[in-house]
Order: structure tokens, then sequence, then C-alpha cells
């Protein structure tokens, strides 16, 4: 008979309960840096970065406090006022109507913020939950949902753009109205409200894909296994396990497309498709300052310094912040 | 590789049917009409000149009978401009587009290769430096801002420059193609310098170098040759994006191309224009997609598309 009794082999001593000194081997001398700390201390790290997150901080500030102590409404015409040149009272100078330029630019800068960040919002929601389902469920699936991805990457989407917002403007207009379902957007207008929608629409594609991508890698990891096993639906696999491991992707791809989308609402604007006057976005000033540009040149200045200035810190900030959570993508 | 022809060129087709019939239904549900003018007219007269261009119909024939005029080539008359065909209107503003295009298109792959290459053999150096902030604004400021900028300062004050283009002489060419230029420059210079690192860090040009190749013949026959591929996969986009720049620079500069007439079109709702000039981008966009597809097997060897 064989003696299975490993105390006896081994010895006894082998068992006994560990001394204070060895205990303290094993003590981790750093205190652990989870992933956002260590993302964190990276980003710190990168001068450049933070100058333009800085430079963000304050673009912020200006667009959203900056009209409140303006002393001028931006659609407030002042009649005597028109085209006067930066001066004490109007440091930007007035436009063709005598509004206030300074206080424009800070509005115009707010509506692009804001086409920007909702733009990036929306992306995110629709090009996550697209490619998580796509990468997830493989097979037929993901093939008919990326053939869709494909197609629509290849159509140019700056004519569905323009023709798109042209299309959606009008029912818009009406639905806004009083009494309409969307009416307690009316501030927003519905030139901005369709750039939403049409940014929203068309640009969610890379989102998608990328997301698709790393959830084909995660879901073979060991933890879903073991989440399959103990039971969870897939739902819960897909928002609790994979959409949290790719979060770092995610947040560089969102970043990075805040200055695509301004730079779109720019661009529709300045041919006459975006926001409507009185209200004022960087693009629709531009357009406005070319036809008295040899006149008035630094009517156009302003708004396109602003728009270059939104545009640069968001990329460079967007490129730290990729190196700082997405060490393995770094050039 | 017949084969993989055939599949791209089908998918193209199929991509290019599904951008006609998203066009066609859009472009449709577009509010207004493109008779309402400052003219009142006759509910009699505005049924007759619905009929006229057959918008009378309903939607899903004239969808079959607009989809059968362009497979013959035929893509109706203008609405705005009275009598002209759509085609001939494409024929005449097209080589404007596509000068420019061109012009531009050279001028951002043979800059931005030559500055490219040059930042990453200095790499940081002054020069370097100098380059890359060039080009970080370059990548953040939209098209229409260099257009006025440059059209400010060269063509008012300095008045060295012609404001007003119908690119018939070199020095006409200059602003809007710098205009359309400066963003694909600056990012397949930014693109090149990143491959040309990779690169001259390589084994194999250590060995040319070591062999007692020529410096130039290093970097032209051996780095170049492979650092170039990014700028291929850029092709694509480039081209997307230069397209969306003519729209505003062409009007800008008063250029007389393709680009301005799409924007006015819409406007105007001229319905044939607009569908015509867009499926005639989408074509060419799409078609030179493929080209650029197609084109990777012969710039490297190594790749293999057809799987």
């Amino acid at each position: 008979m064989i003696k299975n009794n490993n105390s006896e082999i081994l010895g006894k001593d082998l068992f006994l309960p560990a001394t204070d000194e060895e205990k303290a081997t094993f003590e981790v001398m750093r205190p652990s840096i989870g992933y956002w700390r260590d993302a964190w201390n990276r980003l710190k790290a990168n001068n450049v970065a933070i100058g333009a997150l800085v430079v963000i901080i304050l673009i912020f500030l200006a667009a959203i406090i900056g009209p409140m102590l303006s002393p001028y409404a931006y659609s407030q015409i002042n009649e005597g006022r028109e085209n006067l040149t930066p001066n004490f009272q109007h440091i930007f100078g007035t436009d063709s109507l005598g509004r206030d330029l300074f206080t424009r630019t800070m509005i115009g800068t707010r509506i692009s913020l804001a086409v920007g960040l909702v733009a990036a919002a929306m992306i995110s929601i629709i090009g996550i939950v697209y490619g998580a389902v796509s990468g997830f469920f493989g097979g037929w699936v993901d093939n008919i949902m990326m053939r869709i991805v494909d197609v629509i990457y290849s159509i140019p989407t700056i004519l569905i753009v323009i023709l798109l917002q042209v299309v959606i403007k009008h029912p818009l207009d009406v639905l806004v109205e009083p009494g309409h379902a969307l009416h307690f957007m009316s501030g927003l207008g519905a030139g901005l409200i369709s750039i939403f929608i049409v940014l929203a629409l068309l640009y969610w594609v890379d989102m998608a894909r990328i997301v698709r991508g790393q959830v084909l890698s995660i879901k073979e990891q060991e933890y879903v296994m073991a989440a399959k096993v103990l039971g969870a639906s897939n739902k819960n696999i897909i928002f609790k396990h994979l959409i949290p491991n790719c979060i770092g992707q995610i947040i560089v791809i969102a970043t990075l497309k805040i200055p695509e989308a301004i730079f779109a609402e720019s661009f529709l604007s300045f041919i006459g498709l975006g926001v409507s006057s009185p209200m004022a976005s960087l693009g629709s000033l531009s357009q406005t300052a070319l036809k008295g540009i040899y006149s008035f040149p630094y009517m156009l200045i302003f708004p396109a310094a602003s728009i270059s200035l939104i545009i640069l810190s968001f990329n460079i900030f967007g490129d730290g912040l990729r190196d700082a959570l997405d060490p393995r993508m770094k050039k | 590789m017949t084969r993989y022809i055939t599949k791209r060129l089908l998918v193209s087709l199929l991509t290019l049917w599904i951008m006609f019939t998203l066009t066609f239904f859009l472009m449709h549900f577009v509010p207004g009409s493109p008779f309402i003018g400052d003219k009142k007219m006759t509910p009699q007269i505005l049924a007759n000149l619905e009929a006229k261009y057959g918008l009378d119909k309903p939607l899903i024939v004239q969808y079959g009978l607009y989809f059968k005029n362009v497979l013959q080539g035929d893509m109706g008359q203008s609405i705005t401009l009275i009598g002209q065909d759509v085609k001939d209107i494409i024929a005449r503003k097209f080589p404007y587009s596509l000068k420019l295009g061109l012009f531009a298109s050279a001028m951002a792959i043979v800059l931005g290769t030559f500055l490219g290459v040059t930042s990453a053999l200095r790499r940081n150096t002054g020069i370097d430096r100098f380059i890359m902030l060039i080009v970080t604004i370059g990548i953040a400021v939209p098209s229409f801002v260099v257009a006025t900028v440059s059209m400010i300062i060269f063509g008012v004050q300095l008045n060295w420059l012609p404001t007003i283009s119908s690119l018939d002489t070199v020095s006409s060419f200059i602003l809007p193609g710098f205009a359309l230029s400066f963003f694909p420059l600056s990012f397949i210079t930014r693109l090149m310098r990143s491959s040309m690192l990779d690169v001259i860090n390589q084994d194999y040009i250590r060995t040319a170098r070591a062999k007692g190749l020529s410096e130039g013949v290093v970097i032209f026959k051996h780095g170049l040759r492979n650092g170039i591929l990014p700028i291929v996969t850029y092709a694509g986009p480039m081209l997307a994006g230069i397209l969306t720049g003519s729209f505003v620079i062409e009007s800008i500069f008063s250029i007389p191309g393709l680009g301005s007439s799409f924007v006015t079109s819409i406007t105007a709702r001229d319905y044939p224009t607009v569908m015509g000039v867009t499926m005639f981008f989408g074509a060419f966009l799409i078609f030179m997609n493929f080209l650029v597809d197609i084109m990777y097997t012969f710039v490297d060897p190594r790749i293999n598309i057809i799987n």
C-alpha cells in the first residue's frame, strides 16, 4: 500500500507558518500603480500635450463664460458702429451690422466645441456598440456588419454629408417650432442639430472598426471564458468585460474625432450649409468675412485663427493621449 | 490576380449603385422645388415644367427612368442652366478642377516626400523642428483659411499673384494650388518622416552603407523605395480631401470648375446637376481607390492582396 502523506515525505518543518521576516520579502516595495495613474504619469511627462490641454481648458472657459461677461450680446446690432477695426470697446472690431466680433467669435467657439463634443460622443456610442456586437458574435453577423462598414467607408463621405445636410435641415426647421417634438432644442437651431445628426451617421465607421479589432482579440482571453462559464449573458460580457477593456483606445479615437468634427462643421458653415444668422459659428463668421476681405481683412483673422488653434490643440492633445493611454501604438 | 481585380471591380460597381440610389432618394426628399424663384407661376405652368423634367411621375418610376438613361450615358438636362446637358456641364467644367487637382496632388506628393525625408535625415536639428512646426500648423488649418489668408497677403497686400484665377497662367495656379495642397502636403511630410525614421534604422541600410554605397544611393534606392509605401496608402484619402477642398477653393478664387458649381447647384436644387455631379465625383473617387489598391502590388511585391 502506497503511503500518501506529503508531510511525512517532505518533512514537517516545511509546513510551519512563515516568520515576519519571511513575510517582509514578499511585500511590494512600491505602491501598485493602476492603469489610469500610470497613463496620467506618462501624460504629465509630455509637456507639449499638457500645454495643449491648458490651451483647451482656456478655450473652454472663454467659450462658456466669455459671452456672459461681455457687455454685448452676440446678436446685438450697434447702429453707428459698423465695420470698426479692433479698438478698446470692441477688441476684435465689429461686423457690417455693428455686432461685436469678440463676442461673436466666442459664441462661434462655443458652437464649434459643442459640435466636436456631441459628435464625438454620438460617434463613440454608435461605433462602440456596432463594433463590439460585430466582433463578439463573429461569423456571418460579423461578415454582414463589416461589409456594410466597407460600403460606408468607400462612399465619398463629404458628398453624402452635404446632401444629407440639405435634406434633413428643413424637416428639423419644422420640428423645432413651438408645439413640435424638438422645440426644447430650438435654441440650437435646425442647422446645428442636422450637423450633429449627419456627422454621427457617417463618421462612426473608424470607431466601429477599431473596437471590433480589439474585441476580436480580447474575447479569446481567459477571463471572458470564465465569465461565460459562470453563466454571464452576452450583454453582460460585452458591456462589463469587452468594452471596458478597450476604453483606452476608445478615448483616443474619440478625442481625435473632435477636431475632425469641428473641421467638418466649419467647412459646412463656410459653404453656407451650417448654422444660420444671427447664430454664429467660426465657419460662418469666416464666410461672412470673405465678402469684405479687401476692405476688412481683420474680420477673417480672428475666427480663422480660433478654428486653427482649437483643431491644433485637440490634435496635439489627442496624440499625447494616445502615447499615454496606449503605449503600444506609439510611433 | 485577374480574380482579385474582377472581385474589386464588382464591389466598386455595387458601391457606386448604392451611392446612386442613396443620392437619388436623398435629393428628392430635399424640400422645396427647383421652380420656386422670384417669378410667380400659375399651377398650369408649374405642372408643365414638372412634366417636362419628368418630376410628375411616381418616384420609383423616375428612378427607373433615370437609371436607364444614365446607363446609356444620358444624365438629363440642368434645370437652372436651361437647355444644357449635365454631361456637357461636367465636360466643360471638370478640366479646370482636374488641372488644379493634379497640380495640388503633385505638389503635395513631391514636396511632402522631400520635406519628410529631409526632416528624417536631419532629425532633431533646427531644420527638422522648423519643418515639423510648419506641417503641424498645416494639419490644423482648414483650406479655406489658408486660401483666404494667402489671398490677403500675396494677392491683396503685396499684389504679386492674381486673386481671381482662370488657371491659364502659371502664376494663377500658385495660390489655389498651395491652398489646396497645404493639408495633404503636411500630412505626407509627417507620414514620410516617421516611415523614413523606421527605415533608416533597418539592418539593410547599414549593410548598404557598409558596402560603401554612396549616401545618395542608400537614401534613394534603399531608403525611399521602402519608406514610400504609406504614401501610396494615403493616396485615396488625399484625393477625396483635395476634392472636398476644391468646393471652397474654387469659389474663393472664382475658378469656373466643377467643385464650385456642385455647391451652387445644391442651393439651387438643380436635381439633375446635383445627381450627375455627385455620381461623377463618386465614380471618380471609387475608381481611383480601385487603382490605388492595384498599385500596391506593383509598388511592393511583398504585399499579397489576393488573400
